[in-house]
């Protein structure tokens, strides 16, 4: 159980926004975590605490079994005796050091040349931060936090200070780079693509708390609430009541219609989530597939989104689809159109609702 | 021209200058990152030589250095000399005159140092006295000229508070204003022109210099 990072606490800003996150991470599990949640959500706050930038109203931090703030024993480290090494989002590179001085700035000359070498940045040491792309700026703070023998990687939206072409090719050299670091890292993100290419676990903070853990495909496909939902972007959230129980299959009332899914148990009040990749969309309404759920419904508006079309559905209550915007066209769905979406069973996922 | 004073007046410029670097970057570095709630107290103390007449400053500082003050009781037995009508005595009033002078500047150009630079040096394991030197320090570099600058140029022209504390003794205290000043209640007005126009061309560069440093603040760095 020692090789867990937890923190619990709380922190309360002048805005009136409160931070109560209580949340411990298997470091032994996950080599990158991802802390996911929508913007004003608290993560950059708690990233802070974390660091020991920022000081917890009252709570508990500690890293791989060494208390880092202990409110009741009034014991609190300062940034320089964690070690947790911190991403800004621009990467705050010191402007009047070159890459070289940079990456050595709290280590020795040997150490920094051997850092320079593992990132692939020897040809930039000459030069000064404002000279060098973002990527590349990205690359040596990253170098610099491990030269310093940081325990820990904090990086605040490392991504978002990149145009969006880079920004989806640097996402797997960053994972290749945190993995070469050898220390744990959590990454901070509101990007359902920057967390399935980053992380291995994840912890998603909705308005303060931490409403789910879990391995981040697992999180994304099961989403443990409607607040969860929303903020890991499943576009059907839909309240739902059991009405009918078979063996291994569960029938629901979603608004004026019927849903039919895979039984887990569950009880009680409850949403469906249903994503909106996981709907397709057919003209005739007759059943001819293995498919169990064929929810009538008219077309409410069509909008292309690059290689995709997303299309508004009102089946009595509202459903998004997400098709090829090939299919969009050769359907020639338009407004007010008639139309059958098609869900499976398996993939209608049920969560507790509230 | 009156050498001896201008002369005067450059080692007085440069003496208080260098007692304004080590006592006012401290100062402006308290300032600008304390976080105590009566700062205001101190940046109002601070500023205060702006406002204030210089022969009320200078009055005070009279009374605060004379033989009879707990300083001035302190400076004789230490020395065996007196700091009113002295160099030294004129180098506290003035370090005192010019405070606001090289303060000001240094203050603001470490307030305008992007906090996450010094807050990623902390993460970096680096204490907050060495991120100070590190990374503030530098980074800062064309305030704290530019406080020097004017400390220097402000000292230069100073009459006021000289004329209180140091009186007028050739070679002692007898600064350049003040020598202006005599020549010209001696009618002797070329004497008073060229030194005049000997100061206004100094100032002017003085000025010129600050205000292109100011604008130079990333460019004068090397590139690559």
């Amino acid at each position: 159980m020692a090789d867990q990072l937890i923190c619990r606490c709380r922190k309360r800003h002048s805005s009136g926004f409160e931070l109560d996150a209580d949340l411990s991470i298997p470091l032994d599990q996950s080599r990158v975590t991802v802390l996911f949640g929508p913007s004003g959500s608290g993560k950059t706050t708690l990233l802070r605490l974390l660091a020991g930038l920022d000081r917890p109203d009252e709570g508990v931090i500690a890293f791989r079994g060494a208390a880092w703030h202990d409110s009741p024993r009034g014991l609190h480290l300062p940034p320089q005796r964690r070690r947790a090494g911190f991403l800004f989002q621009d990467y705050a590179l010191f402007p009047h050091l070159t890459v070289a001085a940079n990456v050595g700035f709290a280590c020795g000359r040997e150490r920094a040349a051997e850092m320079i070498e593992t990132f692939g940045i020897a040809d930039l040491a000459a030069r000064y931060p404002r000279a060098i792309s973002g990527g590349q700026q990205q690359r040596v703070a990253l170098a610099r936090a491990l030269a310093a023998g940081s325990a820990l990687l904090l990086l605040d939206e490392p991504l978002s200070a990149l145009d969006a072409s880079s920004r989806v090719r640097l996402r797997t050299d960053l994972r290749r780079m945190l993995l070469a670091g050898g220390v744990p890292s959590i990454v901070v993100t509101h990007d359902r693509a920057e967390a399935i290419a980053l992380g291995d676990w994840m912890a998603v903070l909705v308005d303060g708390r931490i409403r789910q853990t879990g391995p981040v495909r697992e999180v994304l496909r099961h989403p443990a609430g409607p607040r969860v939902a929303e903020a890991v972007g499943v576009e059907n959230v839909l309240p739902a009541e059991i009405v009918g129980r078979e063996p291994g299959l569960l029938t629901l009332q979603v608004g004026p219609l019927n849903l039919q899914c895979v039984d887990a148990g569950e009880t009680g009040p409850l949403v469906a989530c249903i994503h909106a990749e996981d709907v397709a969309l057919s003209r005739d309404t007759a059943r001819s597939s293995s498919v169990r759920n064929r929810l009538a419904g008219r077309v409410v508006t069509v909008e292309r989104d690059g290689p995709l079309a997303r299309v508004e559905l009102d089946c009595g209550f509202p459903l998004v689809a997400l098709i090829t915007a090939q299919s969009a066209a050769e359907m020639d769905l338009k407004a007010g159109d008639a139309v059958c979406a098609v869900v499976k069973a398996t993939a209608v996922h049920l969560a507790a609702s509230g | 021209m009156d050498w001896q004073a201008i002369w005067l007046s450059v080692r007085l410029a440069f003496c208080t200058t260098a007692i304004l670097l080590v006592v006012g970057v401290p100062l402006a570095g308290w300032l600008a990152f304390s976080p105590r709630r009566w700062r205001f107290l101190v940046e109002a103390a601070v500023a205060l030589p702006l406002v204030l007449p210089p022969t009320v400053l200078g009055f005070y500082v009279l009374l605060a250095i004379g033989p009879h003050s707990p300083v001035g009781a302190l400076y004789g037995r230490l020395t065996g000399g007196m700091l009113p009508f002295s160099f030294q005595g004129l180098l506290v009033a003035s370090a005192l005159y010019s405070l606001p002078f090289a303060v000001q500047p240094v203050a603001g150009a470490f307030h305008a140092v992007d906090r996450k630079l010094i807050e990623a040096s902390w993460c970096l394991g680096v204490s907050r006295f060495a991120t100070f030197r590190k990374v503030v320090l530098p980074l800062a570099r064309s305030g704290i000229a530019t406080g020097a600058i004017l400390s220097f140029a402000h000292t230069m022209g100073e009459f006021g508070v000289v004329l209180m504390v140091g009186g007028n003794i050739a070679g002692v205290t007898r600064t350049v204003s003040i020598s202006i000043y005599d020549q010209v209640q001696a009618l002797r007005y070329d004497a008073a022109l060229e030194t005049s126009l000997c100061l206004l061309g100094f100032s002017f560069v003085v000025l010129a210099v600050t205000y292109a440093l100011q604008r130079r603040i990333w460019t004068a760095w090397p590139t690559n």
